[in-house]
């Protein structure tokens, strides 16, 4: 294994490499003292932002907050590991029915209902992963479109979700300092997971399958693995969904919304933390900013979709080193050029 | 039996819709590997556009299916000049780009046509006596032999041409290696542009079609029918045309099938339950090659 984790580092920003913190930055407690302090300082600044920002930004805010959660849970199937998937708004749906079910009906905590919720959301992903045991690239992504249009009809049809007439009577449990902990909470699991042994590997199945097997990944593992951890990100950011709005239904959940959370992570640079949270407020925003448009948003919207794609194919942060960015900017430590690479391209 | 007879002719008028739509998924995949996710409004546009000629201008049956090809042969080359060819120029657009632009694209196309007609549902008019023949126990209506007959008519035309004409094998040339056929003399820039207005041209004869047959037009009816005729091109192997009319008719009559057996709540979810069992077991399609990817 040791072999394949030094080849495939090579292409990971941020990972071993010439860099050299402080040593005593690298010890656990440390590190977990300092995540501690920096979920404390977001919970000050966001509760005393909720005092002074008016409830519709606030709102705005809160959906940008689950969709970073829900966004960067496609990012590692579809941007780190490969696997392209269409159908990442289904993860969110069985996460935000089996939350709003464990706190209506079974009047579970709500904490639990949303660990719940992410637990169910994940043996989907699990289920939906061993396709890909067999099916690569397109054929993958219209078997997770189908599974995708398949749970909404079957939520549709389900008497334990009400059916088409949707799911109501939902509690609002939701507020914008439990969301905006939860995504730094999501973007420090995720930075630690895709530099650990394991992100590695799900990298390495991105830039070459064979080379990642014939080196003695696990592929078929790995990529179960990056399901299950990218459906219970969408799981949680489901029950988070159901919480704030009160109120679900199926089509909350269709196609469209898996296509606008690959946009996201597209448009921000596919592979890149950094690019997944850039693209999601923009997208989350956009549609917003562009409300005095009234029925030309969407046009103005889709038309943007197009010119981006042409000029920055790489997304927006694609084939930018964000730390080297900022290193450079704040002129500490010498800068590499290590190019985040969107497939194939990867030495 | 007679009842089993009749909902394959039902199945069959409603699979040569989707076997329409199919083909040109198929084709452009198998010239550029492309999803190109605005067919589905490409065919809307083209039902729209047979709407508005027989509405305005009283055309007739031919007239309308006609001037709705035109159209979005006009209009499938606009998307590919806009929304594909500048990211085939870029070097480092990869595969998902161009998805994301094709997405892009099918979300103005369908907005623009909510914008220009709004977003009700809108009836075909009759443009001719509808009739039923009965045929050994099972009736067929005109319309369905209409359907299935300009289906029928347009596949094995668009079969002749591509195996019998000069751009025909460029294409198919195209298809195996387009560097190799680049380097023969293929104009690729034009032999794709051809693709995709030969695709767009089949997209909006169904999609006059289709709004006849169901007498109902409306700007979102593109996604509906674009995910199941994508799902049909993958189920018939995609990149193959007689996979892609095989996947067709298949779903076709696996929803009528299933309407039948009085599934109807569970309709939508037909086509992509057999495609993920076909997969499963026939990972590359129905008629599809297999690639075997070497180091």
């Amino acid at each position: 294994m040791s072999t394949v984790d030094n080849s495939v580092s090579g292409a990971v920003p941020g990972a071993p490499a010439p860099r050299r913190q402080p040593a005593w930055l690298e010890l656990w407690p440390v590190q977990a003292l300092l995540f501690l302090a920096l979920l404390v300082a977001v919970w000050a600044v966001t509760e005393a932002l909720n005092l002074v920002i008016p409830a519709y930004q606030g709102q705005i805010l809160l959906f940008t907050g689950i969709n970073v959660i829900i966004t960067l849970g496609l990012n590692l199937i579809t941007g780190v590991t490969g696997q392209l998937s269409l159908g990442h708004a289904a993860f969110m749906a069985i996460g935000a029915y089996a939350a709003a079910i464990c706190t209506v009906s079974l009047h579970l905590p709500f904490a639990l209902a949303l660990l719940l919720g992410g637990l169910v959301a994940a043996l989907f992903g699990v289920v939906l992963g061993f396709p890909t045991l067999r099916l690569s690239g397109d054929y993958l992504a219209i078997a997770t479109l189908g599974f995708a249009e398949i749970v909404r009809v079957v939520n549709t049809n389900l008497k334990i979700t009400n059916g088409a007439i949707g799911y109501y009577g939902i509690q609002k449990r939701v507020d914008l300092p439990l969301v905006a902990m939860l995504a730094v909470a999501a973007v420090a699991a995720m930075a630690w997971l895709e530099n650990s042994r394991n992100g590695r590997a799900m990298r390495s199945v991105r830039e070459d399958e064979i080379a990642a097997t014939a080196s003695g990944v696990n592929t078929t593992f790995y990529k179960i693995q990056a399901f299950a951890v990218g459906a219970f990100f969408a799981g949680v950011g489901g029950g988070l969904y159901a919480h704030t709005t009160t109120f679900i239904q199926p089509t909350d959940f269709g196609f469209l919304k898996s296509v606008e959370q690959l946009s996201m992570v597209v448009l921000g640079g596919m592979g890149s933390i950094a690019g997944t949270v850039l693209g999601t407020i923009v997208l989350t925003a956009a549609p917003e900013l562009l409300r005095f448009m009234s029925n030309y948003r969407m046009l103005v919207y889709g038309a943007t979709l197009i010119v981006l794609m042409i000029f920055r194919p790489g997304g927006l942060l694609g084939g930018v080193d964000l730390r080297d960015a900022v290193r450079r900017a704040l002129m500490l430590g010498r800068s590499r050029t290590v190019r985040t690479s969107v497939g194939g391209d990867g030495q | 039996m007679a009842q089993f007879l009749q909902q394959m002719v039902n199945g069959l008028a409603l699979g040569s819709i989707y076997a329409l739509i199919a083909l040109g998924y198929t084709m452009v995949y198998g010239i550029i590997a492309l999803i190109n996710f605005a067919y589905g409004e490409i065919y809307m546009f083209g039902a729209f556009t047979g709407l508005f000629l027989v509405l305005t201008w009283k055309a007739n049956l031919y007239l309308a299916i006609f001037g709705a090809m035109a159209f979005t042969t006009v209009l499938g080359l606009v998307v590919e000049r806009v929304a594909y060819r500048p990211l085939r120029r870029s070097r480092n657009a990869g595969r998902l780009s161009a998805l994301i632009s094709a997405i892009g694209a099918s979300i103005f196309l369908s907005t623009l046509m909510v914008l220009l007609h709004g977003p009700a549902t809108t009836g075909f008019p009759t443009l001719f006596q509808n009739r039923n023949f009965v045929l050994g126990g099972a009736s067929i209506s005109l319309y369905q032999i209409l359907i299935i007959g300009v289906s029928a008519l347009l596949m094995v035309g668009l079969d002749l041409f591509v195996r019998y004409t000069k751009t025909g094998r460029a294409m198919r040339a195209l298809s195996q290696d387009a560097d190799a056929a680049a380097l023969m003399g293929v104009n690729t820039d034009l032999m794709i542009a051809i693709t995709f207005a030969i695709g767009s041209a089949l997209a909006g004869a169904a999609g006059v079609l289709a709004g006849i047959y169901f007498n109902a037009v409306q700007p979102y009816m593109g996604l509906m029918a674009g995910l199941k005729a994508f799902a049909a091109a993958v189920l018939g192997g995609i990149g193959s045309i007689p996979g892609a009319v095989v996947g067709g008719l298949l779903i076709g009559l696996a929803e009528i099938m299933g309407v039948a057996a009085k599934l109807s709540d569970w309709k939508d979810a037909f086509a992509f339950a057999i495609l993920i069992l076909v997969l499963l077991v026939k990972p590359s399609g129905l008629l599809g090659r297999s690639i075997i990817k070497k180091v």
